[in-house]
């Protein structure tokens, strides 16, 4: 059993920075222990994403920046003992091991033993009417007649048995952000799964990495409030955990950032709703009795956490085709600006009133009232404030692509048939993927681990 | 008492996350000194009333007295959440300046901690 773990988070999102493992990976190098470097890149939609993705190409799904990912410090992990867990593979974790092992020969070493954990998949077991009668919250399942993916939250234990079975690395697809880091914990401790306040503490060490710099400075700095040091090094951070649960966050050294109770207290709540009751599929946490102490400069230790046993049912996020979102912007600018934003927007909105009567059209003003504007965007309102330089944005969207590219069409002839000065048109055109949670029975839950590779 | 009013800005720390159509907001007090004002002043209806614009159906405040800290849950503010609404922000992550705008009255007694480094580096 080892007698500490450090397990560093080298991503915390899809579209994390791609050179942040590195400082990271050299820090886990030298610490004595059990060491691992988890990628958290999966977020509600991005799976369903992966998944259209293999549909047109079956070597394909899992994270398309997966190489920048691992590839610059897995010659590094490999030869120090440091195992590399992501759930990457999105939805297909397998091509994404075949895609490691590729990019393992290219550099010349031995093949990883790579551990897939799969079984998150749906699509297979229920149907688009009995994913629609476990929909929680929402009615976007109601009328879906075509899954695009459906996939459970699947928890710790099949990452913990990938690497009881040797593994340097483990793909997974769809698991909870917080089993990365309980899985080498159990792994590693031999902690037993009715422990739950084990469980709690490799939860909570999982939720507080798994966005990565947001433990560490990122999403933090509002200067002159809150200070942010050496923002372009971010460092991103490290759990070093004992046997017992007793926590540690830090950074590796030599890079930016800060790790304090301010940074930890924020990122301890991201995403909580009740602070009693966090569901994991692994443990009930309860954080309402954690403490935060800084006991040296960026090292804080975390304690107090509560475990209750796991919830009966498991969430699973199901994504269904949303139709197409159009965006559309024009500025005004210079003296009188307002006015003619105004009439620009009045403008559109009459020419769509009788060109698609249905069509919900949203209107903010960039630079007067957008993103703390509410539904009925910039119209609703009188604007507090004339800049001089407007940037209108229209949205809309709609399961007619024709409606909405309609709509584009209108705001761009805004520069001959609006008013004076409109600039700068851009409009753009996004598939959409509306998703849905729902509550699983853990029957239809069936992790699968598959070692390729390597040797035990 | 003599009190004064401040913004939440210049005493506390947000930060926003989202699930689907429900945002959260962890407000965080960078002197425990404050906590109490907060609690007084900063209630679910009030943020209700700031968030109105949404429409919340449902706005819940959790207290964590050892973090010197709140967590907001407001159900159904999101559009649609980042899947579906027309807005910018479908992750709501700019809402936390939108509770931090709200003006509190705090003991004149208790200073104003504008900035938040932390005791070991400072």
């Amino acid at each position: 059993m080892a007698s500490k773990v450090f397990i560093g988070a080298g991503a915390g999102f899809a579209c994390d920075r791609t050179d942040a493992a590195g400082p990271v990976a050299d820090t886990l190098a030298t610490l004595p222990g059990g060491r691992f470097l988890i990628f958290e890149t999966l977020a509600e939609r991005t799976l369903a994403q992966s998944q259209l993705d293999r549909r047109r190409d079956a070597t394909r799904g899992f994270n398309p920046a997966l190489e920048r990912f691992v590839g610059p410090v897995l010659a590094r992990c490999l030869r120090d003992g440091i195992k590399i867990i992501g759930n990457f593979g999105a939805a297909n974790p397998s091509a994404a091991a075949a895609r490691i092992q590729a990019m393992a020969r290219a550099q010349g070493l031995a093949a990883p033993r790579i551990g897939v954990v799969d079984g998150d998949d749906l699509t297979a077991l229920l149907s688009p009417a009995e994913l629609a009668a476990r929909e929680i919250g929402g009615a976007v399942l109601r009328n879906a007649t075509e899954i695009i993916a459906a996939n459970v939250y699947l928890g710790a234990e099949p990452i913990a048995q990938a690497l009881d079975q040797g593994a340097d690395i483990v793909v997974t697809g769809r698991v909870a952000d917080s089993a990365l880091a309980l899985g080498p914990l159990i792994h590693a401790f031999g902690w037993r799964l009715d422990d739950w306040d084990r469980l709690a503490v490799g939860t909570l060490a999982g939720h507080l990495l798994e966005c990565g710099s947001q433990i560490t400075g990122g999403y933090f700095a509002d200067p002159p409030f809150k200070n942010v040091p050496g923002m372009a090094d971010l460092g991103y951070p490290i759990a070093e955990i004992d046997p017992d649960g007793s926590m540690v966050i830090t950074k590796p050294a030599a890079t930016g950032g800060r790790v304090d109770r301010f940074t930890v207290i924020e990122q301890l709540l991201y995403e909580i709703h009740d602070p009693s009751a966090y569901l994991a599929p692994d443990v009930v946490l309860d954080i309402t009795d954690v403490t935060v102490e800084e006991v040296a400069p960026d090292r804080v230790r975390v304690t107090g956490a509560r475990g209750k046993p796991a919830p009966e049912t498991l969430k699973a996020t199901v994504c269904v085709d949303g139709g197409v979102l159009g965006e559309a912007e024009i500025s005004y600018a210079g003296p009188n600006a307002a006015a003619r934003a105004r009439l620009a927007a009045q403008t559109i909105g009459e020419r769509m009133n009788r060109r698609a009567p249905g069509l919900v059209l949203r209107v903010d003003a960039v630079g007067v009232v957008s993103v703390l504007g509410d539904a009925a965007g910039a119209l609703a309102r009188p604007w507090a404030s004339d800049p001089g330089d407007i940037r209108l944005r229209f949205a809309a969207q709609s399961g007619s692509a024709a409606e909405v590219e309609l709509m584009l069409d209108e705001v761009e002839a805004l520069y001959c048939a609006g008013p004076a000065g409109g600039a700068g048109v851009r409009k753009r055109l996004t598939p959409r993927l509306a998703s849905a949670s729902c509550l699983i029975e853990r029957k239809f839950a069936l992790p699968r681990v598959t070692l390729t590779g390597g040797s035990p | 008492m003599t009190a004064r009013t401040v913004r939440l800005y210049e005493i506390a720390n947000a930060r926003s996350g989202d699930k689907g159509n429900r945002l959260n907001i962890a407000l965080i007090c960078r002197d425990p000194a404050h906590y109490s004002a907060i609690a007084k002043h900063v209630t679910a209806e009030r943020v209700a009333a700031v968030f109105a614009g949404r429409k919340p159906s449902r706005v819940v405040r959790y207290d964590l007295p050892k973090l010197a800290a709140f967590n907001f849950v407001l159900d159904d503010v999101l559009e649609g959440g980042v899947n579906a609404s027309l807005g910018l922000d479908g992750h709501g992550k700019s809402l936390s300046y939108l509770l931090l705008d709200i003006p509190v009255q705090i003991a004149t007694r208790h200073a104003v901690a504008t900035t938040c480094d932390s005791p070991v580096t400072r």
